[in-house]
């Protein structure tokens, strides 16, 4: 159909995205040696999202590509918490 | 009408000589047509060996007492059955058959968006088929777990648990590349001038299911990874001793394998809409409303999972959201029927064979769907659970909504996937017994369910006989149709090929190109200028 514009990322921009994921990688081996008791996880997941997200905004070129994409991926983020919030309901009222 | 006639027949897929001959050039051929047929023998296949187990299983509930098998055959034989039926025959359902043969064609494309990847994709579903089936004849014997594989038995059983799951983890995989094919496929391969909201009906069916494949999937992936991993690290994510929990693998579970039942059904209906459209002779009825209601339930399918886990111990709340949830469901459906009943309203119909069996699926579906409510409301479920009901009402919607669709249509698209027509008298004749005897094999198992009688044990008491009688007797009559269903297209298959590229008077482009059709479909991508269903004269 119509012609793709093409994003080509420098390779600087790639070393800078591979460093942030480095260093998340450490915090979050690093962390867990501190005591935060429920926080644990929470930082857990909080880093682990952060990667994903960087993963996906730059690797994976969700950032440069069209919008439609940007969409479906928000869409399924949307059931995905959809679905963590239902089981809810019955591990918080069990 | 029929476009091509006329002009120059080219050799059609089934002729083609490619760079393979014989076997080869059906086991290599990255050519949707022939992989759809690769999936169309394979899941028959699959499914007459789950007919023959379930004809077993109905011989031993003949009479109370033991008849041809003792209780752990019994416990293997519903598990293999339910295996191979759910992951074997009605997943890939119609998506990976008639869906591969006919997106491309009714969008006006010469094949899928990456055709070495849905061959793939019919590998990994053997693959996975042929680890599930070592797993069943090797080892410490079949799994007798069901086949939802519920934690904690899976877990403590001593049969073969890891192998069969691991291949229903490789089916899986299949499921999702076909899933993503597909909907990259209808993304950039419409042919110019065909807007999303000028695709069959079908298509939109497709992409709903596309979708749940894709998303889906994976979650049942990762259970049966945990299953594996508890049973040979005993990690204990399903076990409480260990701090985990089995109504955990059931949440998981059926957070894919309700969507799973969309998977099943969305392209079923899909089928139906296109069948009803043709025979009416009239413009569907509310085109927008049926293609939005396949988004719907592909959406709100999501998030009803927990209506199989009403007595399983989870809170109250959470059984609460969940019956109300599940009444939201039955909103798109019966927009379906609804528009269907309109569709056929005033229309001239033309009685043929896919229209018979697209009427039997109606009737079962709505006794499959009306049904369901008893199972969705919790105060009446606790009563019907575990029991025969569920089996009757999961039979009247998989088999008698799915598989009934699965043979409507294929007799609606055999004239076009070989050329040739069959017997329609036998076709008929074949559909009725059939249906007569699905009736009788299934219904009373609603009474029996509502009496009392529990699902998945080989014996039962003495006042469950007659119910039970008759039910095997309604699964030889069963049988019978299906025979002389398969016999009579098998003949058909046989005779030599006549010239009927459009006998239904159909409207969608599969109707536009030669039967059967050419290696490219289109020898010239077809200009889309108006509705996939406009009656236009020629
Ligand atoms: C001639 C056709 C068939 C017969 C006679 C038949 C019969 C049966 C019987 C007797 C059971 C076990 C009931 C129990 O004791 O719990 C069963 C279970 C089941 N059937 Fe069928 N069936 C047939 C076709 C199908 C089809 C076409 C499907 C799906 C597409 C299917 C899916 C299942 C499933 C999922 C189970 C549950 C297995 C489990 O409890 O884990 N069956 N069937
Ligand atoms: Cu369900």
């Amino acid at each position: 159909m119509e012609e793709h514009k093409t994003h080509i990322s420098s390779y600087g921009n790639h070393l800078f995205v591979l460093l942030c994921l480095i260093t998340l990688t450490t915090i979050t081996v690093a962390i867990t040696s501190v005591q935060l008791g429920a926080f644990n996880t929470t930082a857990a997941m909080i880093i682990a999202s952060t990667k994903a997200a960087i993963v996906l905004l730059y690797f994976m070129h969700l950032k440069f590509d069209e919008k439609i994409f940007r969409f479906m991926v928000t869409l399924v983020l949307a059931i995905y918490v959809v679905v963590i919030v239902i089981t809810f309901f019955d591990y918080l009222y069990r | 009408m029929s476009g091509t006639t006329t002009t120059q027949r080219m050799p059609s897929y089934l002729e083609y000589k490619g760079r393979f001959k014989g076997l080869a050039g059906w086991l290599l051929s990255t050519d949707h047509k022939r992989i759809a047929l690769l999936y169309l023998y394979s899941q028959i296949t699959f499914f007459l060996a789950g007919v023959v187990m379930g004809i077993f299983m109905k011989i031993e509930l003949m009479a109370p007492g033991q008849q041809i098998m003792g209780p752990a055959t019994y416990n293997a034989l519903f598990t293999v059955h339910g295996l191979t039926m759910i992951f074997l025959f009605i997943i890939p359902g119609l998506a990976a058959s008639f869906g591969n043969f006919f997106l491309p064609i009714m969008i006006g494309a010469k094949d899928v968006a990456f055709p070495k990847l849905n061959l793939f994709s019919w590998y990994l579903f053997m693959g996975g088929a042929i680890i599930v089936l070592i797993g069943i004849f090797t080892g410490d014997g079949p799994p007798d777990t069901g086949w939802t594989f519920y934690a904690p038995y899976s877990l403590k059983t001593n049969t073969n648990v890891v192998l069969t799951v691991f291949g229903a983890f490789v089916l899986g995989f299949s499921s999702v590349l076909t899933g993503l094919n597909f909907i990259v496929t209808i993304h950039q391969m419409r042919a110019p001038g065909m807007g999303f909201f000028r695709m069959p009906l079908f298509i939109w069916a497709m992409y709903g299911t596309s979708w749940i494949q894709l998303l889906a999937t994976p979650v049942v992936g990762i259970t049966f990874i945990m299953v594996i991993f508890d049973r040979v690290m005993g990690i204990g994510f399903f076990d409480p001793a260990k701090g985990g929990d089995p109504i955990l693998f059931q949440h998981l579970f059926w957070i894919y394998s309700h969507p799973a039942v969309y998977i099943m059904i969305l392209p079923a209906m899909g089928a139906i809409t296109e069948i009803i459209t043709t025979f009416s002779n009239r413009v569907v009825f509310g085109y927008k409303a049926i293609a939005m209601s396949s988004l719907a339930i592909a959406f709100v399918g999501y998030l009803v999972w927990g209506h199989h886990m009403f007595t399983s111990g989870m809170s109250d709340t959470a059984r609460l959201v969940f019956s109300l949830l599940t009444f939201l469901v039955a909103i798109p459906s019966a927009i379906k029927v609804f528009n269907w009943s309109a569709t056929m309203y005033k229309g001239s119909i033309d009685l043929q064979p896919p229209f018979w069996w697209a009427m039997a699926f109606l009737f079962v579906f709505m006794i499959g769907g009306l049904t369901g409510l008893v199972l969705g409301s919790v105060a009446t479920d606790v009563h019907v659970h575990d029991t025969m009901f569920v089996v009757a009402h999961f039979h009247y919607i998989v088999f008698g909504g799915a598989g009934l669709a699965f043979f409507a249509a294929l007799h609606y698209w055999f004239p076009k996937m070989w050329g040739k027509m069959y017997n329609k008298k036998v076709a008929n004749i074949g559909l009725l017994i059939l249906f007569i005897g699905f009736n009788t094999l299934y219904f009373p198992m609603f009474i029996l369910g509502i009496m009392g009688m529990p699902r998945r044990y080989y014996d039962y008491l003495p006042e469950f006989a007659t119910p039970n009688l008759i039910s095997t007797v309604g699964s030889w009559i069963l049988a019978l149709g299906l025979i002389i269903v398969i016999v009579n297209l098998l003949r058909a298959k046989k005779a030599p090929p006549e010239i009927i590229d459009n006998p239904w008077n159909g409207r969608t482009l599969e109707w536009k190109i030669q039967s059967p059709p050419t290696l490219e479909n289109f020898e010239e991508i077809p200009v889309i200028d108006h509705g996939p269903y406009d009656l236009i004269k020629e």
